[in-house]
Parts: C-alpha cells; sequence; structure tokens
C-alpha cells in the first residue's frame, strides 16, 4: 500500500550565478511507515519535503518522473487542487514554534483556521475539534491554552499548538521538519513521544527530517541519508552499523559514546566524489 | 470568541496587573513632561524672536510712557521666570491671549479654523491609507515585477514633486480646464451665511443637517485638497508598507499558513498584513500628524481657511500670540496622535498588551 511515490525528484534554483540544483534525483516510496531523511544543512533534505508539500519558492523549478500521493499526480494537479491537499490530506510541523505560529492570533483560532478552511463546521463544533485535538497533544488546560497567544506558551507547548493545528484535519502523510531542532532536550522527548504516539494510533505516514542520525534511526522505521542533493544511502533504522556509504560511515563515526575513551573524536572528511 | 475560562491566577494576576498600572504611569509621566516642554520651548522662542509684543499693539510711533505703560500690563517688566509661570497658567486654561490681527481671543481662532485643518487631513489621510496599503501589499506581493516598478515610481513623484507645484497644476486642469471640482475655499459662497456649522466639520454637519447640496458642495472642495495631501501620504504609506509586508512575508508562520492550505489571499491580507499593520500604525499616524499640524503650501494655494494658513498670516503681521497658541496647539495634537497610536499599537500587538 503505498502512500507517496517520489521518482526522481530534482528541484532547481536559478540564482544570480547559474542554477543551483538543491535536490537532484532524490527517489523513495512511503507507506504508513516513518521514514526518517537525514542530512547535513543544504543536503535537500527539507526542499524535498517542500516539494512533495507543493511549497517550493515560485522562482524553483521542480521535475520529477513520478511524484504521486496516493494515486494523485502532484505536479499535474491544478495549484488549487494541491491546495485543498495540504492541511487536509498532507500536513508539515516545521521547526521553531517561535516564528511558525502567527503571532497575533491566538493559538486556538490559528487551530480553527485550518479546520474551518477544510471542513464545513459551526463555530462550536470546530472549537470543540480543536479542543480535543489540544488534547489530544496532551495540553492539560486546552481550555485556558485556546485563548493564548503564541509568545505566551513554552517552546514545548507551542510546538504541540503546532502539530495539533496540522493534524486537526486528520492528515495521511505528515512531514515533519526538524520539528524537535529548536527545543530543549528534555522537551525534545516529550514531544517525540506525542507525534509518535499519534502517528501510530492515526496510521499516518511520517517523513521525519533531521540532522541527528541517532534521533531519526532511533524514531523511525528506514532512514535516507541525503548529501549534496541525493540520496546516498538507504537503509532500515536497526541495520545503521552496516552502512556501506562512507559519508554515513563518517557521521556515525563522530559520535562520542559515553564511557569510552576516543579522543581525539574522528572528524568527516568530505570526498569530493561524494558529490557526483 | 471569547469565553468564561477561568484563567489561572496567582503566577501572572498581580504582578501583571500592577506592572500595567506602572507602564501606565510611566506613559503619563512622559507625555506631561513632554507638553511642558513643548510649553516651555514656545515661551522662550515667544521671548527671545525680536518681536516686541507692546510695539505690536501700540505700534510703533507711540510715545514711549505708553509703551512702557503696556509693557506692564502685558507682564513683560517682570523677571522671565514670572511671566513663564503667568504664561504656563493661562496657556493651561486655554488662554493664548488676543490676536492682534483679528482681535479675537487666539483660542476662539483656534477653534474657528482647526476644524478645517483636520477635516482636510482626515480626508487626506483616509484617501492615503485606502490607496497607499493595498499598492504596498501588491507591490510586496509581486516583488520586482511592473507593477511593483509602478508603485515606485507613484512613490517616488509623491515625495519629490513638490506640493505647490502639484496644487497648481492640478487646478489648471481639475478646476480650470475640467471644471470637475470647485473653486478654491472650504465652501460656495452662497451657502457661505446660510450655513451654520455646527461641528465645524462641514462634511459631518452638511449630513446631520441633510444638506445633500451643501454636502456635494463640500465635497467638490475639498476633495482636491485632499487628494494631493492624500498622495504624498500615500507616497510614503506604500513605501512603508511594502517594506513591512516583504519582512511578514518572508516569515515561517507564512510558510505554515500555506502548509495549512489557506488561500494566497487570506494569507496575504489576513495574516501577513494583520502582522504588517502592527508598525504600520504607527506610519499612518505620524503622517496624519504631520498634515495636522496644518499644510501651509496646501491651504494657501486652495485659500482653505485651515491653521496653516491663520499660523502664515500671523507669522507675517507679528501676531506673537495667535503664532505660539497655534504652536502649541499643534504640538499637543502631535504629541495626542502618539499617545494613540501608543494605545492602538498596544491592542494590535498582544506581544506589548500583556
Amino acid at each position: 500500500m503505498t502512500l507517496l511515490t517520489v521518482d526522481n525528484l530534482k528541484v532547481t534554483f536559478p540564482t544570480r550565478t547559474g542554477r543551483v540544483e538543491a535536490v537532484r534525483g532524490v527517489s523513495f516510496t512511503l507507506g504508513k511507515e516513518r521514514l526518517g531523511i537525514v542530512g547535513e544543512s543544504g543536503s535537500g533534505k527539507s526542499q524535498t519535503g517542500r516539494a512533495i508539500m507543493g511549497l517550493t519558492p515560485s522562482q524553483a523549478e521542480i521535475t520529477a518522473d513520478t511524484l504521486q500521493f496516493s494515486g494523485l499526480d502532484l505536479l499535474k494537479i491544478s495549484p488549487r487542487e494541491r491546495r485543498t491537499l495540504r492541511g487536509k490530506r498532507v500536513a508539515m510541523i516545521l521547526q521553531d514554534p517561535k516564528y511558525s505560529l502567527n503571532p497575533v492570533m491566538t493559538i486556538g483560532r490559528q487551530i480553527v483556521e485550518t479546520l474551518k478552511t477544510h471542513e464545513a463546521l459551526s463555530m462550536k463544533e470546530a472549537r470543540q475539534r480543536a479542543l480535543a485535538m489540544l488534547e489530544a497533544v496532551q495540553i492539560r488546560d486546552p481550555e485556558r491554552v485556546f485563548d493564548l497567544y503564541p509568545h505566551e506558551v513554552s517552546g514545548g507547548m507551542g510546538q504541540r499548538a503546532m502539530i495539533a493545528m496540522m493534524l486537526v484535519c486528520g492528515p495521511e502523510l505528515l512531514i515533519a521538519d526538524e520539528p524537535t531542532s529548536a527545543l530543549d532536550v528534555t522537551v525534545q522527548l516529550d514531544v517525540l513521544k506525542i507525534l509518535d504516539k499519534l502517528v501510530a494510533e492515526r496510521g499516518m505516514g511520517l517523513i521525519f527530517i533531521s540532522h541527528d542520525l541517532r534521533l531519526v534511526s532511533s524514531f523511525c522505521d528506514r532512514v535516507l541519508v541525503m548529501y549534496a542533493g541525493k540520496v546516498v544511502e538507504e537503509l532500515p533504522s536497526a541495520d545503521l552499523r552496516n552502512a556501506k556509504h562512507p559519508y554515513t560511515k563518517g557521521l556515525l563515526n563522530c559520535l562520542p559514546t559515553i564511557g569510552s575513551d576516543r579522543h581525539p573524536l574522528p572528524v568527516l572528511e568530505r570526498q569530493a566524489e561524494w558529490r557526483l | 470568541m471569547s469565553t468564561a475560562t477561568p484563567i489561572v491566577k496567582g503566577r501572572h494576576g498581580r504582578s501583571r496587573a500592577s506592572r500595567r498600572l506602572w507602564s501606565v504611569l510611566g506613559f503619563l509621566v512622559t507625555v506631561v513632561t513632554t507638553f511642558l516642554g513643548l510649553l516651555a520651548i514656545t515661551f522662550f522662542i515667544g521671548r527671545v524672536v525680536p518681536i516686541d509684543p507692546a510695539l505690536a499693539i501700540v505700534g510703533d510711533r507711540a510715545p514711549a510712557h505708553v509703551v512702557e505703560r503696556v509693557r506692564e500690563e502685558l507682564g513683560l517688566n517682570l523677571p522671565l521666570w514670572q511671566q513663564f509661570f503667568i504664561y504656563l497658567k493661562q496657556a493651561l486654561t486655554g488662554d493664548f491671549g488676543t490676536s492682534v490681527l483679528t482681535t479675537h481671543p487666539v483660542m476662539e481662532d483656534i477653534k474657528r479654523v482647526f476644524p478645517a485643518t483636520v477635516e482636510l487631513a482626515t480626508v487626506g489621510t483616509i484617501i492615503g491609507a485606502m490607496f497607499g496599503v493595498p499598492l504596498g501589499v501588491l507591490a510586496a506581493v509581486k516583488r520586482g515585477s511592473l507593477i511593483d516598478q509602478l508603485v515606485r515610481l507613484i512613490g517616488l513623484i509623491g515625495y519629490s514633486v513638490p506640493i505647490f507645484w502639484l496644487g497648481l497644476l492640478s487646478l489648471v486642469f481639475f478646476y480650470a480646464k475640467l471644471q470637475w471640482v470647485a473653486f478654491p475655499g472650504r465652501i460656495d459662497i452662497v451657502y457661505e451665511y446660510t450655513f451654520t456649522p455646527v461641528t465645524g466639520f462641514f462634511l459631518i454637519d452638511a449630513i446631520m443637517q441633510g444638506e445633500w447640496e451643501i454636502f456635494w458642495d463640500v465635497f467638490r472642495h475639498i476633495i482636491l485638497p485632499a487628494s494631493l495631501l492624500g498622495y504624498v501620504s500615500l507616497a510614503y504609506i506604500s513605501r512603508m508598507t511594502r517594506s513591512f509586508m516583504l519582512n511578514e512575508l518572508s516569515q515561517e508562520y507564512v510558510i505554515a499558513a500555506r502548509a495549512k492550505g489557506l488561500s494566497e489571499a487570506r494569507i496575504i491580507w489576513f495574516h501577513a498584513l494583520r502582522n504588517a499593520a502592527v508598525p504600520l500604525i504607527t506610519v499612518i499616524a505620524l503622517s496624519y500628524a504631520s498634515l495636522l499640524e496644518g499644510s501651509v503650501l496646501t491651504e494657501t494655494i486652495f485659500s482653505w481657511p485651515g491653521l496653516g494658513l491663520y499660523i502664515t498670516n500671523s507669522l507675517q503681521n507679528a501676531d506673537m500670540n495667535a503664532v505660539l497658541g497655534g504652536t502649541i496647539i499643534i504640538g499637543a495634537v502631535f504629541i495626542g496622535i502618539n499617545v494613540l497610536s501608543d494605545i492602538l499599537y498596544r491592542l494590535l500587538d498582544p506581544r506589548t498588551s500583556r
């Protein structure tokens, strides 16, 4: 049962100095599973997510042999159809709730807005659904948080509100773009647990984008390792130690382990041929 | 959407209330200090300029003892600080002395001319904001396009071409050639004696009295000078709107709004503009305040009996009471508008109000 098929996806940006290929032929398929995409900044992992969402900046050029979401050809359907998918059937969580929530709207209104965009609901019903969603992301006092502004809640709470806002319509595919990178380490785990639970309960497909290889491998079923706009390795999470590509090996090598005495830690030495 | 949610007290409750009180108090102190500073500066300017108020009253051919007596009557023989306190007391009760030129109390004159300026400035600002904001938004959304360039050009002309030139040219064109608008002035001479203004804002007065013919006439008088002032503030407002909007459109919450599936129109006009409105309020308020100062050139060209014209006339006749009174009113209005924009700012941005 395939939810998403991506075949030879390319995203190109025209710049003053020529064309920059941010994504250079990425292919993968996704069912109702958790796929992790790891890579360093500039590796094209975020642009891959944005291209699937249809949020690539307008000056960029997207090509793909296939870009299909549950039978729909995403590159062929109209922008309007694409828009009705967003928030309803595919959703995205961004990195930092401090910036990704509208500062002048209450959290409740922002969640209700997602609902009212996609479903014909009365204000009262929408409010009930939003409150239930806030409860689902384990906010203890949803009635109060509903009327708070984003700056009045903590980062962890803000990210839960963000998750609530994006999942309230029950999407089938969720793209989480570094959803915990801006949070404190202790809060990261809470948010991940909530995300984990919701993904499992609701049977969503998840693309988890991160630069943290360890985090991704413990959270996802499968991991794509990206480098310079390409997928250099695809592995089941459990097989991480059997990584073949020197980049993945290098990344794993850099990790310190508690108790062992490795000085100095090896440094990642990028090779020019990885870019090819 | 407000509901009776039990607000958790204790963590914020009291400290929030007292913080609020302090901020209001601090705010008031600032306003009062500014106003006193304004009074002091206008007073000393009035004493420093080489115009002898006594001479202005009795004329330069009066005998010395007459001049001396008038000086005493005016309190000009007292020490400067005493004069200042007398002045302060009078100014605070709204007494700015008598205008030599009109022989009325200055306050009475101002009450008569100021509504004319307010009406002109208000209509001008409404025109400026009504067109300036959408144009700025459009320029930001279509950044680098032909529309953007066009808005830039409109703006450039607006604040680089002198207003008196535009004013004269528009009179030639819209009044003399096309005859779309009325002759300079506020109201046609036919109505001048049958129309009794109540508020001093002729448009409102005409509506209140149901005089549609007069309303139309007043409208035909005000539209050209107001459009001109509106154009100048449009130039400024559209540029500022554009830059505020560009800033907002590059924010993450705009991407989040797109990810929610909102329409571009809603993202631009609701999410981004609502955020851009916060700094924009200050810009519009300041441009309104600058129009309220009495646009001397515009009022002169269009024979608009407003504050700008009044102060100019007084200045040319060395009528210091009128000039100082007018200056203080302008300053007070400026302070008032700033206070208002501060309050609006707090209302629009939840981050500052709580």
